[in-house]
């Protein structure tokens, strides 16, 4: 399963973070866990391939532009499919936010945490197709004003 | 004053310069925050919570934002709803005990007419659910499995997943909707109830029984996913939905996994997606990656096997690293069970140990080691090899270690194994574990024929290099020891090797080395032995003043070690009688494969080396004892336990007796050894021989008698040191040939009357101080009935004292029986001593 799914921006600020059952969550450790996890994708180069192990955990990370898309899972998952699921998760948000930067999930963290709800829920996958991901996600928009 | 919108403090953060700037914004707002919650402010706060959101991102406390999250949930409008829920799962976990204050308000949202309020607390439930609330929403959850919304199915099944987590009971509840779910033509519900099944196999494997059954029905939606043509809905870069492909996949792996009819099922779709699916682009790829796993793990045809093994030796030459890295990490694990297919790929595999990346090197490198074998020993290593001299530094020690077990285990010949432990030590003498270098000394000790061969090489590489220190110290070891072989000289096919050493020569190299930058104490503690050795194997009078002159220049050294060891050689030139006998070579090794077993199943060698160098350690603390100092400076002591044991003898310090006083017997309890005259003895002990020899063994007393006939004789005598319940020891005395100081008696063991197999024997023997012992391997530790087993010991007897000995003689029977006794012994005559 998923243990976490985090964004991380060149300068190791956690642009987003969301955390899936069994991670231990104490604040100034995942503050340390982050900033390292940032710090090893960052000195990577481009050659190297994007799947390491991290403790008990293995991260796959893509990167586009200046933030890496990290998710923390089990030895028992699809390495390369974890991988698609990272490039399906930038897609969709490309298509909300038309055109997404860093900036669009800073200042709408929610919706980030939404969409991604509606993709996997307790670090499993839900739903990958775009169609169906966006569609709940504006009607609620639509009931929320 | 406090920031009124998210943005607004979003924007306060990032204006500031130093994290004490952030902290602070971020205190002051937390404050604000407090302040308003205890205000009630119904309108600040979905505001507060999504600033607190976004504060615990930041790594700030933010748990007293829990109760306003409760707060939100149970408000009217949707947004304040879908934060709130958002937030408990954010901030809570399930050990609060605000949880249980949840429950109510899950239960109302997962009845509410509203699907997507029925999703958000599906979702909530599914990530902070407690056994708690498990049991008291199982009975919701079960309903909305089965609800007609497929948007409400897909999320209730993974609710469902996290209530077995926590109480693996319920899963009952949940099978018949489960299965029913499988029959669903909407990607999501049947993606999320594949997740639920494999979590059931998973919790309890008696589920996957059951679910044998769906196998046909996997196995069309698989077919269905594989033949379908362009689907604009599930389409990934021409992949038919490969998130679902693979889920079925890793469910067909559970499900045929130790069943040959469930596999056989299987089989045909299993080919056909391997042989049908794209793999130029990632995705087809991690569609290939789960096949390859489930052909490997359930019991599938041998073709598909093999043709598994080809997607990964594809995987291997594929451009994109990421495939190549899981391809090297599957074969990792089925290397052990499809040995030979993996084989052919080895060539690609020996590729990648060059690879730019470090993490497919890495991977490379375990899965060549987990290749070698008899056959292809000489070439894996030839490459390995090859690696290692370019090899990156963190790499290196565990390579040295591998390549030398490999070799040890399947070296072709001795030849090969010296020179290829030889090539490690030149190319990596810096990351060699010491054990692998004493592994390296008894393997040169045990092979007499090529010490000549190994002298020459190593004083060559010295000569070239001095700069490996696991090098140095084999090669100073080999050279102290077989200086006289390597002298000597001798023909070998290599012409690069040096044929004339003269003694000078070898001096200078050891004197260079002390004199070289990379010497360290080890070095010197090496050398200085060597070099005394030396003055044994060395026969000019000029060599021998050149060493002592030497080793006195270390009289002084700062370190105690190397100067304990200088003065006491320097004192031992004044033994001239003694110390060709104390410098004599070191007695052959028992062949010890048992090390190497067991460190290739622990990987961790010291740790077996561990006790046995504890136990040789104790040596190093006899002051006095120039032959304990000499032996433990000697690697074959700290390898070897027969050694050992030999050594603990001659660490007595003060008393002989020492020995055996922490022993279960003391002197009053221990037989009277035979005091007097040995023939006597032997006499009386053969007659008693030959009554037994009616019992069936006349050929034992035979020889016996004619031992006794001619014991008459001085030199071939057999003295009888203990004869109790049937087990007998004699000894048999004679001068050593070369050293007149030095007393062999060959010990036997007779098995005369015990009637059974006498098993783990040991024999011990200690003499009084002014003697010295040395102990050779027994050739048996077990003995038939009517057998005998020998051990040889060799007594040091330079002031030709009387030869006492005191002796320990423990074994056990195969029907219980454990002797442990102690015997003496000094009838010798004086002219054998």
């Amino acid at each position: 399963m998923l243990r976490f799914f985090l964004l991380v921006n060149k300068q190791g600020q956690t642009r987003f973070s969301r955390y899936y059952s069994g991670m231990p969550i104490q604040a100034e450790e995942r503050v340390l866990m982050e900033a390292d996890i940032a710090r090893k994708c960052l000195k990577r180069s481009d050659v190297q391939c994007s799947i390491f192990e991290y403790g008990q955990y293995k991260l796959a990370y893509r990167r586009y532009a200046s933030l890496f898309f990290v998710i923390g899972f089990d030895e028992e998952e699809n390495h390369l499919s974890i991988l698609e699921l990272v490039q399906a998760y930038v897609e969709i948000l490309n298509t909300y936010f038309d055109n997404v930067c860093e900036l669009d999930i800073m200042f709408n963290i929610e919706k980030v945490h939404v969409i991604l709800e509606e993709m996997v829920s307790n670090g499993r996958i839900v739903e990958t197709n775009k169609h169906n991901v966006l569609a709940p996600v504006l009607e609620m928009n639509k009931a929320s004003r | 004053m406090p920031y009124y919108r998210l943005k607004d403090l979003i924007k306060a953060i990032r204006a500031c310069k130093t994290a004490a700037d952030e902290r602070a914004v971020i205190q002051k707002e937390s404050a604000a925050i407090r302040t308003s919650f205890k205000e009630e402010n119904n309108d600040a706060r979905h505001s507060n919570v999504a600033k607190l959101l976004y504060i615990h991102m930041l790594g700030y406390p933010a748990h007293f934002g829990q109760i306003e999250c409760l707060k939100l949930v149970a408000s009217n409008r949707f947004a304040d709803k879908r934060l709130g829920y958002l937030g408990i799962m954010l901030l809570l976990d399930e050990n609060q005990e605000v949880l249980t204050l949840v429950t109510n308000s899950l239960k109302n949202d997962m009845n509410h007419s509203n699907m997507y309020i029925v999703g958000l607390a599906l979702c909530t439930l599914g990530n902070i659910s407690s056994p708690e609330m498990a049991r008291d929403l199982c009975a919701e959850v079960e309903k909305l499995l089965g609800s007609s919304n497929t948007y409400i199915r897909k999320k209730a099944a993974l609710c469902a997943m996290r209530i077995i987590r926590k109480v693996p009971d319920l899963q009952e509840n949940f099978l018949n909707r489960a299965k029913n779910n499988l029959n669903d033509r909407n990607h999501g519900v049947l993606l999320t109830a594949i997740t639920l099944i494999i979590e059931m196999c998973y919790k309890n494997p008696e589920t996957v029984q059951t679910f044998r059954k769906t196998v046909p029905l996997l196995v069309r939606h698989l077919k269905t996913l594989v033949s379908a043509g362009f689907s604009q809905e599930h389409d990934v870069t021409g992949v038919t939905d490969p998130f679902l492909q693979v889920k079925i996949l890793r469910l067909l792996r559970i499900l045929g996994k130790g069943d040959a009819e469930a596999s056989e099922a299987m089989n045909d779709i299993l080919a056909q997606v391997a042989t049908n699916t794209e793999s130029s682009k990632n995705v087809g790829n991690s569609i290939l990656y789960e096949t390859v796993q489930t052909i490997m793990e359930i019991q599938s045809e041998s073709g598909l096997r093999v043709l598994a093994i080809n997607i990964l030796g594809k995987f291997l030459t594929n451009r994109d690293n990421n495939i190549r890295y899981v391809a090297l990490t599957t074969l990792n694990k089925t290397v052990s069970i499809d040995t030979n297919a993996v084989q052919r790929h080895r060539n690609i595999i020996l590729d990648c140990l060059r690879d730019g990346d470090i993490s497919i090197r890495r991977r490379a490198l375990e899965l060549s080691f987990a290749l070698i074998n008899e056959s292809n020993v000489r070439v894996l290593t030839r490459e390995l090899l090859a690696f290692l001299e370019v090899a990156d530094n963190e790499f290196k020690q565990g390579m040295t270690t591998k390549i030398c077990l490999a070799a040890d285990r399947f070296a072709p010949n001795k030849r090969w194994h010296i020179d290829t432990v030889l090539r490690v030590l030149k190319l990596a003498g810096n990351f060699v574990r010491e054990e692998i270098l004493s592994n390296f000394i008894r393997l040169v000790s045990q092979t007499t024929e090529l010490n000549a061969y190994t002298a020459q090489k190593l004083y060559a590489s010295l000569k070239s290099d001095i700069s490996q220190e696991s090098l140095t110290l084999a090669g100073v070891w080999v050279i102290g020891e077989y200086g006289d072989i390597l002298i000597k000289g001798g023909n070998f096919e290599e012409e690069e090797l040096v044929k004339e050493v003269t003694e000078s020569d070898v001096i200078d190299l050891l004197e260079s080395i002390l004199a070289g930058p990379y010497a360290n104490q080890v070095t010197r503690e090496y050398v200085l032995t060597a070099l005394m050795k030396l003055t044994s194997r060395f026969t000019s009078i000029s060599s021998i003043q050149r060493i002592q002159a030497y080793i006195e220049k270390y009289n002084t050294s700062i370190e105690v070690e190397v100067q304990q060891r200088a003065v006491e050689y320097s004192n031992l030139f004044k033994f001239e009688s003694i110390r060709p006998a104390v410098l004599e070579r070191m007695p052959i090794p028992e062949v010890k494969e048992e090390v190497v077993r067991q460190t290739e199943d622990t990987g961790s060698l010291l740790d077996d080396i561990g006790p046995v160098t504890a136990t040789t350690a104790t040596p190093q603390n006899a002051k006095n004892d120039i032959m304990n100092l000499f032996s433990s400076g000697s690697l074959l002591d700290d390898i070897d336990p027969a050694t050992a044991t030999t050594a603990a003898p001659l660490n007595a310090k003060n008393d002989i007796m020492n020995l055996f006083s922490p022993g279960p017997t003391t002197p009053t309890t221990a037989p009277v050894a035979p005091t007097q005259n040995a023939q006597q003895t032997n006499a009386l002990d053969s007659l008693g021989l030959l009554g037994l020899g009616g019992a069936g063994i006349p050929s034992q007393s035979s020889t016996t008698s004619t031992s006794t006939s001619t014991s008459t004789s001085t030199s071939t005598d057999q003295y009888v040191a203990y004869n109790k319940n049937g087990f007998k020891v004699s000894l048999n005395p004679s001068k050593d040939p070369n050293n007149s100081n030095i007393l062999n008696i060959e010990v036997t063991f007779h098995n005369v009357g015990v009637g059974v197999t006498v098993q783990n024997l040991l024999f011990q023997a200690a003499v009084p101080k002014t003697q010295k012992l040395q102990m050779q391997p027994p050739s048996s530790t077990s003995i038939l009935p009517g057998a005998t087993a020998q051990q040889t010991i060799r007594v040091a007897n330079p002031q030709k004292s009387n030869v006492r000995l005191r002796l320990r003689i423990v074994y056990s029977t195969p029907t219980g029986a454990k002797v442990d006794e102690i015997a003496e012994f000094n009838g010798f005559p004086q002219e054998i001593w």
